[in-house]
């Protein structure tokens, strides 16, 4: 028996619930197929959470692209039918990429599952990063240089935790309905490994609290930088992210098991912790950073001026 | 002895010939690996100039792996050897990646900006701050001289400049202390 599991018109983190929540029950035997023909919109997120589907269960999976020509034009253009065709029987034939100078894609979906797959992603990214960013989000060199190191230890969260490859993706757009209509720059990243409340227990010695669960795992990672290794240095990663996001208004959100955590900006409403999600193996983390505007730009100098006067507390630059 | 490593040339040697950039930690484990064995080539005391110049992007995970790591077995109660760093050609973007890294320890280094000047970057406490600056515009001092720039009696002054050299942030020679990275 084959159960179909219809894709939403628009795949993004809130809609890609929908998918998980009708996987939920079936075993990972059963066979899927994965129904995307009405698919018009997919953000990064979305398209690396079908691959990690795919990477879930144990039949094959079956899945049927998209019907709208722009739209399986656009996902082909981000490399999803490359890694797809590995994963899924793909029912019908998918356009193959061509290489475009103009595209909103800043880094095609690729796949991370070992130290030098960072690498070659920061090296891919970069310049393009720099350009497309100052261009479009306003968003100046050496900022550009901050969000791909932000980049660079997401991904190695999936090296370094997951004990399996995964994907990541990054790329811009413009918000139709929401910040009134800023274009916006996304990281996904996704793999199906073992998550962070696996991940955390596997600390030797670690004590479980009564209410140790996925939801306080996310908190110790994610807000406490709590990780698996005893290392201090350990856990700056995700720190240095919150505080390049925390500069730019940029919204974070990691899910993993049955729960998922936001660091939510100003800008967002979204829950900071939802727990009893349909559970998924793995992470899934998106990182969102809104274009800058000029009102914000000067609020954030000052900000920066406040951090610098702060900074004298912990670590300083003095200089003689 | 002077000894200057070029970190973009290690990184090629140690890891990969095509990386420019110090990303991840195994990469930062390799280099600081790399950077010992160098260090280990060469007995006594000694200055290295650790040089950033032609390294691109420096991760949380890669500085606290090469820098971190490294500050922390050289000013440990047992150091290998009796080796100083002062750190030069760092951006904005690397300091951020370092600082971090070093506050975690309680660690800090002396960096050599573009202009000459060298700093003192990460965990340092205000009075260890005006004795490093007073050895840096100094060149060199002994205890008396702190502590009378200080206002400090001498044995304030001597624990700071003592708490100092252990952190390899001044060299201590007999009676004087020498700042490192002094420009003069």
């Amino acid at each position: 028996m084959t159960t179909v599991i219809p894709v939403p018109q628009s795949l993004d983190d809130v809609t890609f619930e929908q998918l998980l929540e009708r996987l939920a029950p079936l075993p990972p035997d059963e066979k899927v197929l994965i129904d995307a023909r009405h698919a018009r919109w997919a953000s990064p997120y979305g398209l690396v959470g079908l691959l990690t589907i795919a990477q879930t269960r144990e039949v094959r999976p079956t899945l049927t692209p998209p019907e709208s020509d722009e739209t399986l034009s656009y996902w082909s253009r981000t490399g999803f039918f490359r890694h797809a065709e590995e994963l899924f029987e793909l029912h019908g034939t998918v356009p193959r990429a061509r290489p475009t100078a103009e595209s909103s894609v800043l880094l095609e979906i690729t796949s991370v599952a070992k130290s030098a797959d960072v690498h070659d992603v920061v090296d891919r990214i970069q310049q393009r990063a720099q350009n497309i960013l100052e261009r479009e989000l306003s968003i100046d060199a050496q900022a550009s240089v901050r969000f791909v190191m932000t980049l660079s230890e997401v991904c190695q969260n999936v090296v370094e935790h997951a004990g399996r490859g995964g994907w990541v993706a990054v790329q811009t757009y413009r918000w139709q309905k929401r910040l009134g209509g800023r274009r916006v720059v996304q990281i996904a990243v996704s793999d199906a490994g073992i998550g962070f409340r696996r991940s955390l227990e596997s600390t030797p010695g670690r004590a479980l609290t009564d209410r140790w669960d996925d939801g306080m795992a996310l908190e110790e990672a994610v807000i406490r930088g709590v990780s698996r290794f005893r290392d201090r240095g350990r856990g700056q990663g995700l720190a240095g992210a919150r505080n390049f996001l925390g500069k730019w208004s940029g919204k974070l959100s990691v899910r993993s098991g049955t729960a998922r955590i936001a660091i939510v900006p100003p800008w967002d409403d979204d829950a900071p912790l939802l727990e009893g999600l349909s559970p998924f193996p793995g992470a899934q983390v998106q990182i969102t950073i809104p274009e800058r505007v000029p009102e914000r730009d000067e609020q954030r100098t000052g900000e920066r001026a406040a951090d610098r006067g702060r900074a004298a507390t912990g670590s300083r630059r003095g200089v003689a | 002895m002077i000894r200057h490593i070029d970190l973009s040339s290690v990184l090629r040697r140690s890891v990969c010939d095509l990386y420019s950039n110090l990303v991840t930690r195994p990469t930062g484990a390799a280099v600081r690996t790399e950077i010992e064995h160098l260090l280990a080539d060469t007995p006594g005391r000694t200055l290295t100039v650790i040089d950033f110049s032609h390294v691109g992007l420096l991760d949380y995970s890669c500085a606290d792996e090469v820098v971190a790591k490294l500050l922390l077995r050289f000013a440990s109660e047992a150091p290998p050897s009796d080796a100083y760093f002062v750190f030069r050609g760092m951006q904005e973007w690397h300091l951020d990646a370092i600082e971090a890294a070093l506050v975690r320890y309680g660690l800090a280094l002396v960096s050599e900006r573009h202009d000459g000047l060298a700093q003192i970057i990460g965990n340092v406490g205000d009075d260890e701050q005006r004795a490093w600056d007073t050895v840096y515009r100094l060149g060199a001092a002994d205890v008396a001289t702190v502590a009378a720039s200080l206002g400090a009696d001498a044995p304030a002054a001597e624990r700071l400049l003592i708490g100092l050299s252990e952190r390899r942030l001044l060299v201590r020679l007999d009676e004087q202390y020498l700042a490192l990275g002094h420009a003069g």
